[in-house]
């Protein structure tokens, strides 16, 4: 079932069951006219609009949506906190864990071109660290929570960091400028 | 040519910003006071969407070379153009214009008929504070080309100071069952402020549900809470997404006056 919250007079934010409902909602909203911003969250997707409220019918068991690209990342997998994800997590083989699940991109924030990817192994969630850098290094792959990412910029950040791609997640002169873009799939490869 | 002779304390190119890219976490940017903005840019007859500078708090000192046909907008500051005052939205041809501190609001808009000629990011040519795109903000002694983009006629806007009532209207939601009332409380507005969020101080926030917040997408104007109960007012450059429960939203027509909030000021919020 969804359910529409309004967000402002120029927006509204609807509820989905699930991350997959959401993303199939968005494609489909973002697929019509009328719309400036159409935003999946974990279990949300938020519309906005510029003049009068586009038609906002959003039974979205009715949409069909192509699965997103595939996206394959390069990853050393040298990060600092490989061994306390190890201890946190009780599995030896962190990399082929981590390697092979298919994983989905959730949502984008934080930063421009930074992925929140679910799909990960139920054992691989862990909580952020107590108390967050003050910089991890772009191509910084991480985990925290359910999500996966990749930090597509130095930032500060509390994710516990597995390794590092040399990929680059975000380039204001491409079109589109992120990589990887809400639906897109995600495998990481060791390298 | 415009030569920035003193910036003051922030100084940055804005125009109407970068809508449509939330959804790969770019936020929307632009002028925090849109309506000063496009007075600014009306003034001089310069298309809408026009790159302006915004000045912050107090006013920059800039040499136009030739002398050009500028225009201020926004909060009220003194402007002098080669000596003469310059009220606020008039517009006149110059070639040195100084502009003082803020005195009501705090973002002065300056318009150059052609507008300010930089490199646009992402088809906007606005300083993103959060992520750094577009030009960074201006210091002493840059140097900018002006454009030459300009075949308006000269308009007279409506008006061109913004009115700063100390009461913003909102649309309740989307987290509005989450917390108690907003409505009840005069909040100060902390000097810890910036483009991205507006910080508000008083008593806590209320809240009435403990779940925590899976991230969603937010808007400029949301008046977002945190576990301190101390409301965010986002900017323009706020970051797309936010785990923090959203109470309301100001509305689209006072969001001009959000973008003038000085801070040790205070703010109500009605429903309108």
């Amino acid at each position: 079932m969804t359910r529409v919250l309004p967000a402002g007079d120029h927006g509204a934010l609807i509820e989905c069951d699930d991350n997959a409902a959401a993303l199939r909602l968005a494609a489909a909203l973002r697929a019509r006219c009328g719309f400036v911003d159409v935003v999946p969250g974990h279990r949300t997707v938020l519309v906005t609009w510029a003049g009068e409220r586009p038609p906002l019918d959003v039974d979205d068991a009715a949409f069909e949506t192509q699965p997103g690209k595939l996206v394959e990342v390069p990853v050393r997998y040298d990060g600092p906190d490989l061994a306390d994800v190890a201890l946190l997590s009780g599995v030896d083989d962190l990399v082929a864990l981590h390697t092979a699940a298919e994983y989905t991109v959730a949502f984008v924030g934080f930063v421009p071109g930074f992925a929140y990817l679910l799909g990960g192994d139920e054992r691989l969630v862990v909580p952020r660290l107590d108390t967050p850098r003050e910089r991890v290094p772009a191509g910084s792959v991480a985990v925290a929570g359910p999500y996966s990412a990749v930090y597509p910029r130095d930032s500060p950040g509390g994710w516990r960091l597995l390794g590092t791609t040399e990929l680059v997640l975000f380039d204001a002169e491409s079109d589109p400028p992120a990589l990887l873009e809400p639906g897109d799939r995600v495998r990481f490869v060791a390298c | 040519m415009l030569t920035v002779l003193r910036a003051g304390p922030l100084l940055t190119v804005q125009d109407a910003g970068r809508p449509g890219l939330a959804h790969l976490g770019v936020p929307p940017s632009g002028a925090a006071d849109l309506l000063s903005y496009d007075a600014a840019n009306a003034l001089v007859g310069n298309e809408p969407g026009a790159a302006c500078l915004e000045a912050t708090l107090a006013g920059p000192a800039l040499r136009f070379d030739p002398p050009a046909l500028v225009a201020v907008a926004g909060a009220e500051a003194d402007a002098r153009l080669d000596g003469e005052p310059l009220p606020l939205g008039e517009a006149r041809e110059g070639a040195l214009l100084e502009l003082g501190r803020c005195r009501v609001g705090i973002r002065a808009y300056v318009a150059v008929r052609g507008g300010i000629d930089v490199e646009p990011v992402l088809r906007s040519c606005s300083h993103d504070l959060l992520t750094g795109l577009g030009p960074p903000p201006l210091r002493d002694g840059d140097v900018v080309r002006i454009g030459q983009r300009s075949s308006n006629r000269c308009q007279t806007p409506g008006r061109c100071l913004t009115p700063l009532g100390e009461t913003l209207t909102v649309v309740p939601g989307p987290r509005t069952d989450w917390f108690g009332s907003l409505l009840d409380t005069e909040w100060r507005v902390s000097p810890a402020s910036n483009r991205i969020g507006i910080r508000l101080e008083g008593p806590p926030l209320e809240r009435l549900r403990r779940d925590e917040l899976l991230s969603e997408g937010v808007v400029t104007g949301s008046v977002q809470v945190p576990p301190s109960g101390q409301p965010i007012l986002l900017g323009p450059d706020h970051p797309t997404t936010g785990g923090y429960p959203v109470v309301a939203v100001v509305r689209g027509d006072d969001l001009p006056l959000a973008g003038q909030l000085a801070p040790g000021t205070t703010v109500c919020f009605s429903l309108g």
